[in-house]
């Protein structure tokens, strides 16, 4: 076989091209789903969460999540005026059956504050695991590659909102996927679809239709612990500032 | 050039180095999973598999194609933006194939209350029942349609 010079300056690129779609390996599931063109958060409206529990028990059915053990959970704050800085936090069984009833406090306030993973932009999780195992999608959903995880737990102790737990089965790391197998394909999470109240959206941030850029410019949105600088993507509606 | 009469030492621990090399990028290459660093410090191969994860809760869109009844009972009531997995729970088995799993009769004495008992730590615009003043044990689908559940307003049982 003879190639001339010409032949082979355009042979060899793409060779190259082809061995790099080879390395790149099988495509995503979803042929539809482009992962740059997301950037995955969720907005949770306080004033709407009435603490059903709901969220809960959907995404313990849905990610097959062991008794004991919550990727969401909710929150009761009970606040008295004369001590905003230590409200009383009660979360029975991650609030899966609801909570108990209370009457009206002249001297304080309820609310409930559903809690979950906040898919940090700049999460400490993914930056103290010594493998590799945990990192941050190119959508920006934090995810846990249990193949790959050694259940050190160092990611448990690094994330500032108590959002993960080393599963008791599998010895790994466990925490919300944000329902990435139903958000590459079109659906909406477990706790979004269970919630009857609206109290919890999905929100896609590189959507320029995405009606949380006007909830986000109308509204007074908070995320827990802005201090700690780690980019949270979980914006809370109505947030009170007693809760940590 | 008696500074290079010696060089044959050099070529060898040159060779050495190389061999040592190619044994180590061989061995780290068998160790490495093919897709670690396709996206970043990780292994790119674990999207793919986390997306795989099966789907339990259909989606409200999927029980609209065909429960086209209880939608138009649903959309003109109080609980239009509640999805029908809110109460009925996971049923992509359901959808897949109806014959295969059929929804739980529900019991709306847990149910309703769940949402509707009366507690100061709702919200104040939502809702809300003492149960038991309410309806003394009465069961509330006796007076509410769930699927819309305002008195006199709502469609057949």
């Amino acid at each position: 076989m003879n190639i001339t010079r010409r032949q082979m300056l355009i042979l060899l690129p793409a060779a190259a091209v082809a061995w790099e779609s080879v390395l790149a390996g099988t495509p995503e599931s979803s042929p539809n789903y482009k992962m740059t063109e997301h950037w995955w958060s969720m907005l949770i409206d306080i004033s709407k969460c009435i603490g059903c529990g709901n969220c809960v028990r959907a995404c313990q059915a849905e990610n097959d999540i062991p008794d004991g053990f919550f990727r969401t959970w909710v929150e009761r704050y009970h606040v008295t005026d004369w001590n905003l800085e230590n409200p009383e936090v009660i979360s029975p069984d991650g609030g899966k059956e609801g909570f108990p009833s209370v009457t009206e406090d002249q001297n304080g306030k309820y609310f409930f504050v559903p809690k979950l993973c906040n898919h940090c932009a700049d999460s400490p999780c993914t930056q103290v695991c010594p493998v590799g195992a945990t990192f941050i999608s190119p959508d920006g959903v934090v995810l846990v590659d249990q193949k790959y995880c050694l259940g050190c737990a160092y990611c448990v102790q690094a994330c500032p909102y108590g959002c993960r737990y080393i599963h008791p089965q599998k010895k790994v790391a466990d925490k919300c996927t944000l329902c990435y197998h139903r958000i590459t394909k079109g659906l909406t999470t477990a706790c979004c679809e269970a919630c009857p109240t609206g109290a919890r959206q999905l929100a896609d941030l590189k959507n320029p239709k995405d009606p949380i850029h006007e909830f986000l410019r109308t509204h007074n949105v908070q995320i827990l612990k802005p201090q700690m600088a780690t980019g949270a993507k979980v914006f809370y509606n109505d947030l009170d500032g007693s809760v940590r | 050039m008696s500074v290079f009469k010696d060089s044959g030492h050099l070529f060898r621990l040159a060779a050495l180095y190389a061999a040592g090399t190619l044994t180590f990028l061989g061995i780290r290459g068998l160790f490495v999973p093919h897709s670690f660093g396709q996206y970043g410090h990780y292994r790119g191969a674990a999207i793919t598999e986390i997306a795989a994860h099966p789907v339990h809760f259909a989606g409200h869109q999927t029980c609209e194609t065909c429960h086209t009844d209880v939608q138009q009972i649903k959309k003109s009531g109080m609980h239009a933006q509640v999805n029908c997995e809110a109460c009925h729970g996971p049923l992509a088995k359901h959808a897949d194939d109806p014959a295969s799993a059929q929804p739980a009769k529900l019991d709306t004495a847990v149910l309703c209350v769940r949402c509707h008992a009366a507690s100061a730590a709702r919200p104040k615009n939502f809702p809300q029942v003492a149960a038991v003043d309410h309806s003394n044990g009465v069961p509330c689908e006796t007076c509410h349609q769930p699927h819309s559940p305002a008195i006199g307003t709502g469609g057949v049982k």
